[in-house]
């Protein structure tokens, strides 16, 4: 196929991911406000807060009437859909802001949190799993293994607060939470990285074991494959067929799982700015919850389900273009 | 435990009934911690009765000794236990949680491994779609609107757990259906109903009980994190998440069992099933023995 082929090919893949996608997130979406208008916290009294026990009906059915809580369903649903597809987040209940400026301010520092993250757990399993490929059965595969399933039984907040007794506690290396000095007056980035190195780590390693399983179970399998074979025949050393010949092949197909696999770190890393006390979109997340701050709860919710599809779709398009053998179908 | 005399054939059994290789002592050992924990949680209140709201303040934060195993907390609550109830609680929800994301996944695999074509291909990408989604994101947002409680959280973690078991359920139906067996029966006269009732949900069954089995752990997760969180179950009960969260002031001040030991009891008993269940897989599908377990 030509090159112009396969991108045509493209454009109608992204075609049909979105005809499956703008309907399914529409579904979520009338399925989530559903839910939010059978909770049984009254909006109304929510704003007014502690105001509410004492304000007068004549308030409540103010405020009421100003957000249109009375109005049948279908017509607040259209509402909020209609501002959230035209970039109208709405109000945080929670936050009394709204809550494009929240995501803005925070999301920052969760993909800060992810993206490093991300990348120390790809290098690390990527290296690790093809040690342990190279000698599938040996001493250090066997160690490796049981140290992924030991650690994929662990949950991350738990590997959080381990990580801070013994590394901020014990040891006192590192800050146990926080992003910058509690004495600091500005922000520094040394400051910050230094604040960032457990959280960071914690959430790598957290993700890691489902990497490291995948890694050395591709590689493995292409050890045995014949330009392998043959490269070892060569006589070329063990490093290069192992990094050169059978991890390259390995490699591929491995990027394009990575996506799948962000909807987790999504979760690892709320748990983890939690456990550190991060300014990120974790913290606001369980406040917002605690709350039943309906709008930024499903607008971060749905956002980041956006971004997913988004990067899912990025990353298979990439391997299509990467690897001309490879057909999209869906 | 067992006394002496029973203790040797009952090995013997296990080591039977799995076609135990000699090395294989992890299985074994996975069982036992399995078995203690289930057969624990089941008798604690009849042997260990717990009053949840009862503390001690003359007793915070003693560190493990002969009688506090795994010490105090800020409260002088026992945390080894509370966290025998904590597991009870959690082994509970884990495994009603479970079960109704397998009845949604089989439900929903179900129907497109039977009709195939075009049902099937839309509805398997709505599941890739909806796999998108941050499932803890999502399990947030339902025991908030819902309200932190027992029935939120197993419905948080049943409806976003349900994907890996529609897509094993699917996919298992595809392959018995093209199988010489069904076709036979279609050619015997069987309707479309009793070709499903009768030969083809025997073949899924043992697939389906693994995939539960599997999911145990992913819910026990799911449900901790909530309550460590603290939109879980309520505070005032004793559950591994709760007494993650409520420990954590105490791991500050330098008492680190109050949440490290509730949350190395998680880590066991999921090891555990984890192991049990990749060796059930190992012996469902023995031509590809997956040296990748989970």
């Amino acid at each position: 196929m030509t090159r112009s082929g396969r991108l045509a090919g493209a454009g109608a893949v992204v075609r049909r991911r979105l005809l499956v996608a703008v309907p399914v997130l529409a579904a979520t979406s009338i399925g989530m406000f559903a839910l939010g208008a059978a909770s049984p916290v009254d909006p109304a009294k929510q704003y007014a807060g502690a105001a509410a026990f004492t304000a007068s009906e004549e308030n409540l059915a103010q405020i009421r009437a100003n957000w249109g809580v009375d109005d049948p369903l279908p017509v607040q649903y259209l509402r909020w859909i209609g501002n959230l597809v035209q970039g109208d987040l709405g109000w945080s209940t929670s936050r009394h802001e709204p809550v494009a400026s929240v995501l803005s301010a925070r999301a920052g520092w969760t993909l800060l949190l992810i993206g490093v993250a991300l990348a120390l757990a790809l290098v690390g399993s990527l290296l690790l799993g093809s040690l342990a490929a190279y000698r599938r059965g040996g001493l250090f595969d066997r160690a490796l293994r049981t140290a992924a399933y030991a650690v994929q039984s662990m949950p991350v907040f738990w590997l959080g607060l381990a990580a801070i007794a013994v590394f901020a506690l014990a040891l006192g290396w590192f800050p146990a939470g926080g992003l910058t000095d509690v004495t600091a007056t500005s922000t520094s980035w040394a400051d910050v990285a230094h604040h960032l190195i457990l959280p960071v780590g914690v959430l790598a390693v957290s993700q890691a074991p489902w990497f490291v399983l995948f890694v050395r179970d591709a590689v493995a399998e292409s050890m045995r494959d014949d330009h392998v074979l043959a490269a070892r025949a060569r006589g070329l050393p063990g490093r290069t067929v192992l990094f050169g010949h059978a991890l390259r092949t390995a490699l591929l197909p491995f990027l394009t799982l990575v996506g799948t696999h962000l909807p987790e770190l999504v979760g690892g890393a709320v748990l983890v700015e939690t456990v550190f006390s991060l300014p990120g979109l974790g913290a606001v997340t369980v406040a917002a919850a605690l709350g039943s701050d309906f709008p930024l709860l499903a607008a971060i919710t749905l956002v980041t389900t956006a971004v997913v599809l988004a990067a899912n779709l990025t990353t298979d398009l990439a391997y299509a273009a990467a690897d001309p053998r490879v057909r999209l179908d869906g | 435990m067992a006394d002496l005399a029973t203790r040797p054939p009952l090995l013997h059994l296990a080591r039977s009934r799995l076609r135990l290789r000699p090395g294989q002592t992890g299985v074994v050992i996975a069982g036992l911690v399995l078995l203690v924990a289930v057969v624990g949680s089941l008798l604690a209140p009849l042997v260990w009765p717990l009053d949840q709201s009862a503390v001690a303040l003359d007793q915070t934060r003693l560190a493990p000794s002969w009688t506090h195993l795994a010490g105090t907390d800020d409260l002088g609550r026992d945390v080894a236990h509370r966290a025998v109830y904590g597991l009870r609680v959690s082994l509970l929800v884990g495994a009603v949680a479970a079960l109704v994301a397998t009845v949604l996944g089989g439900v929903v695999g179900g129907i497109a491994g039977m009709l195939g074509g075009r049902v099937d291909r839309l509805l398997m990408r709505m599941v890739d779609t909806i796999a998108a989604m941050p499932h803890l994101l999502l399990g947030i947002f339902i025991v908030a609107m819902l309200r932190p409680s027992l029935g939120a959280v197993i419905a948080s973690v049943g409806l976003t757990h349900w994907l890996s078991t529609a897509r094993i359920v699917r996919s298992e139906l595809l392959s018995l259906r093209t199988r010489p067996f069904v076709d036979a029966a279609i050619s015997g006269g069987a309707g479309r109903f009793r070709v499903l009732t009768r030969h083809l949900l025997p073949h899924v069954l043992p697939r389906l009980a693994l995939a539960t089995t599997l999911m145990i752990p992913h819910a026990v997760w799911h449900e901790t994190a909530l309550s460590f969180l603290g939109l879980g179950l309520p505070p005032h009960l004793a559950s591994l998440g709760n007494m993650i969260n409520d420990g954590q002031g105490s791991l500050l001040t330098g008492a680190w069992w109050a949440s490290l030991a509730p949350g190395a009891v998680i880590v066991v008993v999921t090891l555990a099933i984890a192991v049990l269940a990749a060796r059930w897989r190992d012996r469902l599908d023995p031509r590809v023995r997956a040296e990748l377990h989970l």
